[in-house]
Parts: C-alpha cells; structure tokens; sequence
C-alpha cells in the first residue's frame, strides 16, 4: 500500500473537480426538484437524491485520500457506475417511469454522458493509486 | 442586458490561468445575480424562478471553491482543476439562457 493522499493528487486533483461539480450539480438539482415538483416524478427525483449522495460521498471520501475514505470512495463510485448502468438502461425499457430527466437518464446523456465515463475513470484511478 | 453580462463573464474565462481574470469572471457573475434577480423580478413571462435563481447563485461559488482546490496543488493538476471550474461557467450561462429564453 502507498500513500493514500496520492489519491487526491495528479490528475486525482481534476478527477475529485469533476466529482465535486457534479456533487453540486446534482445536489442542487434534487433540492430543486423535491422542493417544487416532487409529486411530478417522485421516482426520477428521490434517485436524482440518491445520485446526488453519492456524488457528495464520492467527493469527500477521494478528497480526503485516508485508507479508510478510499474505500467509502471505491463503494460510492461502484454504487455510482452501477446506478448509472440500471437507470441508464430502465429509462430507455419503461420511459413511463421517467417523465422528468435524473442524472443518470440515457446514461447521463443529458450531461454529455460524463456519468457513465465518471465512474469508470474513478475506479481506475483508485486501483492506479492503490 | 442579462445576456451582456453573460456573455462579458464568457468572455473573460479564457483568462483562466491568472486568478486575476478569474476574480474579475467572479464580479461579473455577482452583477449578473443583481441584474438577473432585478430582471426576475420585473419579468412577467414564465421563467421558472426557483432554477433561475439557483443558476444564478450555484455560477456564484463554482470559481472560488474550483481556486481554493487548484491552489493548494502547485502543478499542472492543479490548473488542470481550476480549468474544470471555468468550464462549468458557460454550461451554466447557457442554462440560464435557455431557462431565461423560455
């Protein structure tokens, strides 16, 4: 085991950038959506919720770069491709689901599909620093 | 004039390698909030308020957090952060326009 603190330096530092846009994003955006229309899509927004916890987790746990938050880390992002995956492909099999767009609708199409590339760069860098 | 300011705040972001430009990026964006809440205020068409107000807002901290992170590594990695940063101010400006245009 090296250093853990290597996780958040180097290319981690613009890693653990996207990952915070994305936290605020996503934060925002559930916060916005629960509080003025939740009645509209309460699935699409109580998982924009979940993405935006995970997406906060995630930011912490790699910026932190302790042995212990790099696991919290490697669990947020698992959690977080995994997520991206099944609602990425339940969006396109039952759209009647989805009336309003989460994050991760179409694979994070409506977000240049950096969702679906995050993770995996994620879990490729906490292995490369491990 | 919300425009102006959002395209004078583009504008400026090119600059992203000196914190100088990025404080002034950072003024703009301030009077873009007091303008944009000034024309909010005063608009009577269906802008949805609560997503034009946290745009609004959200473009706010983006560059301050985005600096203090990009400082505390003095490498390209550290720039490379702050370059992220920049980059989500016009994707936002361009949100606040569509949400404006309604």
């Amino acid at each position: 085991m090296t250093d853990p603190a290597a996780t958040k330096h180097g290319p981690g530092r613009i890693l653990i950038a996207v990952y915070g846009v994305f936290a605020l994003a996503a934060t925002a955006r559930a916060g916005v959506q629960i509080a003025t229309k939740f009645g509209d899509a309460p699935i699409a927004y109580l998982l924009s919720a979940v993405a935006a916890v995970i997406y906060c987790a995630a930011t912490f746990a790699l910026a932190k770069a302790t042995v212990v938050s790099r696991k919290v880390a490697t669990a947020a992002i698992a959690i977080e491709l995994a997520g991206v995956i099944a609602i990425g492909a339940f969006s396109y099999a039952v759209p009647d689901d989805f009336p309003d767009a989460t994050v991760w609708s179409h694979f994070g199409q409506g977000y240049g599909f950096v969702p679906l590339v995050l993770p995996v760069l994620g879990l490729l860098w906490l292995r490369r620093t491990r | 004039m919300v425009y102006a300011v959002v395209l004078a705040a583009r504008d400026k972001r090119i600059d992203w390698t000196v914190l100088g430009a990025v404080g002034v990026v950072e003024v703009g964006l301030v009077a873009q909030l007091v303008v944009g809440i000034v024309q909010y205020a005063a608009t009577d068409r269906d802008v949805s308020g609560p997503f034009f107000i946290g745009y609004l807002i959200g473009s706010l901290i983006i560059l301050p957090i985005g600096a203090f992170w990009a400082l505390a590594e003095s490498s390209r990695w550290g720039a490379g952060a702050l370059a992220i940063a920049c980059l989500v101010i016009p994707i936002l400006e361009l949100r606040l326009h569509d949400l404006w245009a309604v």
